[in-house]
């Protein structure tokens, strides 16, 4: 199965920012763990293995695939195939891959209209209204790009998934210690958790991690953080009003943002058990509105400029919605 | 017409493809550098508050989410017109020169270093960085994974996390740092002096003390004489974090500096249907094609380019390095692109030199750190010095501070015409009649993009995935003679 005996470790890098990557690495010293007890067999950004070694391999040859990254056009969903032929776990590895991350709010526009915006903006010079073709004849000969999709997918909605690893991107310190339980299940030390579970993260919210002070949460207006002057650097950010996400999102990081004085923008994904994270901090963010007053509920949800964002802005692609009816009308 | 399709491109951030076409004679007629993605950010940004963008750009690259906080950031206070406290200033850099230490040092010993401290023709199980620990040995390697980890703690004390930080807002910072954070900071860039001219000692010893190598830097293969690109200070020293962007001729002759907000009488970008990345140009110059010259609009922007367009460093140490680079490679601008390597290693002492400044300076511990803005939100253009290249991000905004207009001119970029010339020339170079075409040249022709440190992910704002490396030689007839395949 392995050139040295070593089981075979593999990383790949689809529609994504590369942070998992960098995560990975910051692993530090335990980066040498990873080499002494696996094959790196296929790693894009760190080295130079070759396409057809992963080609020839037997299916189910690589032990362990970390994915990263959404499915945006057709090379990502052809690798995505491809590594679940040759893997035997593969795990959705950071906010793309379980949910769609940022990159998921594309979903809110037609594809046409996302191209239309980026090849016409105010330094570009394209009179022609010239767009990319995927299939284009130079003198020499036919060259091609890859079929954007309408809507970007989440890993799972392409390929069967065994894990889910959340986090944008996952903190090192959880992927030490999963790099840890699979070195122990390969000396049979440990069992591998049951297909489907998320790893290296919580089982609750971010606000249980959070050190900040909670009291009573009734608000009487959602506050732009740039517009505070100071914030309490003890006191539950949501309670100042600032709408902070922790109360939906999966805990994991440690709260890392609230003890910055920032609020928790929602990288872990739904909290356990939660099915749809927009629903739910929606309904945190009612139950801390101090009034019965339709026309003052009203104004305090003005509070929140801009809902759709603020509800999924790292799940929509992953979520019930998964995108705008526009983008799905979407063709290209 | 035989074609070499190289796909994916490897060792480098992102991807990219390369198409290379033979003539009858076995010799290249073209090459085409395609980047096959887009994410869009420049659309689903909009209708967002401001105030998110230094944690939605941070999102366009996990390599340097920190150059993409920290433009979003000074864009959002232009949006406001808001002038953070010195303090605050000062702290955004001192988090800026952690990450510019990691990065550059990422680039060296992970990315670019493996084809010189193992070599061009290594073979490509050892040509990575496991490689260059295995040869150096444990000891450097363990410094080289310190060095990393230091950078990235000086971004996590201020900006709150390892990747994506998340302290930067219009007017200013979150939170400060204590005096406890401050010695920290401190002693790590002491630590990172010593490292950083150890780097440059290793360069010299395995780089510029290997005839092969100095011949392969000082060659005409990886050789452009093109315009040179960087921000500088009011000293016309080379700054990461603010200034005006001096622009230098590929003669030499510095030809003007422009503001932020003057980018687009600078910058423009042409669109190719054959790719998704648009080419950026110096518009006062004008577009002329894939070619050198002082009539052409094409530019750099990479450590080297940063050198030519400066008149010096603004570090003592790093400034000494400067002059003897000059001298060892004859003079003002440097146009060979493998001294971009060098270049990338003065820059990482300056970084360094620079942390020891702002840590020791008295005002660094302020918890002054955040002006609460005043006026009405409407628009703004920001630029600072990505390892990578130039970025610039401007935006506009209804008067809550909505954004209705997002552009985006991302470092790597800036590149894309220069790197798309080298590759074509490293392979007119290297693939003559009857070269046998093996794995070893093909990473010589992507030796010419890898000295650029290019980040695909994040010129396209996107980054659907990497493929692999596949070479199909075609014949005349274009049917397939042999086909070579690599992960990147």
């Amino acid at each position: 199965m392995t050139t040295n005996g070593k089981p075979k470790f593999a990383m790949y890098w689809a529609a994504s920012c590369g942070g998992c990557e960098i995560a990975v690495l910051n692993i530090g010293e335990k980066i040498l763990d990873v080499d002494a007890n696996f094959e790196v067999a296929f790693w894009p950004v760190a080295m130079d293995a070759k396409y057809k070694d992963v080609e020839a391999m037997e299916d189910g040859a690589i032990l362990l695939t970390l994915f990263n990254g959404g499915i945006r056009n057709e090379e990502n969903a052809e690798i995505a195939r491809l590594l679940r032929r040759k893997s035997q776990i593969l795990v959705a590895f950071g906010s793309c891959a379980c949910e769609g991350c940022i990159p998921g709010l594309a979903n809110l526009s037609k594809p046409q209209d996302v191209l239309d915006t980026v090849y016409s903006t105010v330094s570009t010079d394209n009179p022609n209204a010239v767009r990319p073709q995927y299939h284009y004849q130079m003198p020499e000969g036919v060259i091609h790009i890859p079929t954007f999709y309408p809507v970007l997918k989440t890993l799972d909605q392409v390929v069967d998934v065994d894990y889910y690893m959340p986090g944008c991107p996952p903190e090192s310190h959880q992927i030490a210690a999963v790099i840890d339980l699979v070195i122990k299940v390969l000396h049979g030390e440990a069992q591998l958790p049951a297909k489907g579970a998320t790893i290296g993260a919580g089982n609750s919210t971010v606000c249980d991690d959070c050190p900040r002070a909670r009291n009573v949460k009734l608000i009487k207006k959602f506050v732009r953080i740039q517009d505070v002057p100071e914030l309490d650097p003890h006191l539950c950010l949501l309670e100042q009003g600032v709408p902070c996400n922790g109360p939906a999102t999966r805990n994991g990081c440690g709260a890392l943002c609230p003890q910055a004085g920032a609020q928790c923008i929602g990288c872990y994904g739904p909290a356990e058990g939660v099915i749809d994270y927009g629903a739910r901090l929606i309904t945190a963010f009612a139950s801390v509105i101090d009034s019965n007053d339709p026309a003052e509920i009203e104004r305090i949800l003005d509070g929140i400029p801009d809902p759709a964002g603020q509800f999924y802005r790292f799940n929509l692609a992953g979520s019930l919605l998964r995108a705008a009816k526009p983008a799905w009308q979407g063709k290209l | 017409m035989q074609r070499i399709t190289i796909d994916p491109i490897t060792r480098l951030e992102g991807h990219g493809k390369i198409e290379i076409f033979l003539n009858e004679d076995g010799e290249v007629a073209n090459t085409y550098f395609q980047i096959p993605e887009l994410r869009g950010f420049e659309r689903f940004c909009l209708g967002r508050p401001v105030e998110e963008m230094p944690l939605l750009t941070n999102r366009i690259c996990g390599v340097c989410p920190e150059a993409h906080h920290m433009a979003a950031a000074k864009a959002a206070d232009a949006v406001y017109k808001v002038d953070p406290p010195s303090a605050a200033k000062k702290l955004r850099e001192l988090l800026y020169m952690g990450f510019y230490f990691t990065d550059h040092t990422t680039h060296f010993y992970a990315l670019g270093g493996p084809d010189f401290v193992m070599g061009p023709n290594a073979p490509v199980a050892e040509r990575n960085i496991l490689g260059i620990i295995h040869k150096v040995g444990l000891e450097i390697g363990g410094k080289v994974i310190q060095a990393r980890k230091y950078g990235h703690h000086i971004v996590e004390i201020i900006g709150g996390r390892k990747v994506h930080p998340c302290t930067s807002i219009p007017g200013g910072l979150t939170k400060g740092i204590t005096e406890e954070q401050r010695q920290e900071i401190e002693q790590i860039g002491r630590w990172a002096v010593d490292f950083a001219q150890f780097s440059l000692q290793l360069f010299a010893d395995i780089v510029l003390g290997n005839k092969e190598y100095v011949d392969l830097i000082l060659g005409d293969i990886y050789t452009h004489k093109t315009y040179s690109m960087g921000l500088v200070d009011e000293n016309n020293h080379v700054n990461f974090y603010d200034g005006k962007v001096s622009v230098v001729a590929p003669d030499g002759e510095r030809i003007g500096k422009y503001a932020p907000h003057e980018y687009t009488d600078w910058v423009a970008e042409r669109v190719e249907p054959w790719t998704y990345l648009k080419f950026p140009y110096l518009k006062k110059v004008g577009w002329k094609g894939f070619v050198d010259g002082k009539d052409s609009g094409v530019y750099f922007a990479t450590p080297l380019s940063r050198l030519n367009a400066a008149d010096g460093m603004a570090t003592p140490k790093a400034q000494e390095h400067y002059e003897r680079f000059y001298a060892t490679l004859g003079g003002k601008p440097v146009h060979q692109r493998l001294a971009i390597h060098w270049a990338r290693l003065i820059e990482l002492l300056y970084a360094a030199e620079h942390i020891v400044e702002l840590a020791t300076d008295p005002e660094i511990t302020s918890p002054h750190v955040h002006n609460v803005p005043k006026e009405k939100p409407s628009e703004g253009v920001s630029i600072v010095e990505a390892p990578r290249g130039t970025l610039t991000h401007h935006y506009k905004t209804d008067e809550r501070g909505l954004l209705t207009e997002v552009n985006l001119i991302v470092g790597t970029t800036n590149n894309y015409a220069p790197i798309s010339m080298s590759i074509k020339k490293a392979a007119q170079s290297l693939i003559k009649k009857g070269t046998v075409v093996n794995e070893g040249l093909l990473n010589m022709v992507e030796m010419a993009f890898r000295a650029y440190d290019p980040c695909f992910g994040c010129a396209t704002h996107s980054l659907p995935g990497q493929m692999p490396l596949e070479v199909t030689i075609r014949d005349a007839q274009g049917n397939p003679v042999e086909v070579l395949r690599q992960f990147c």
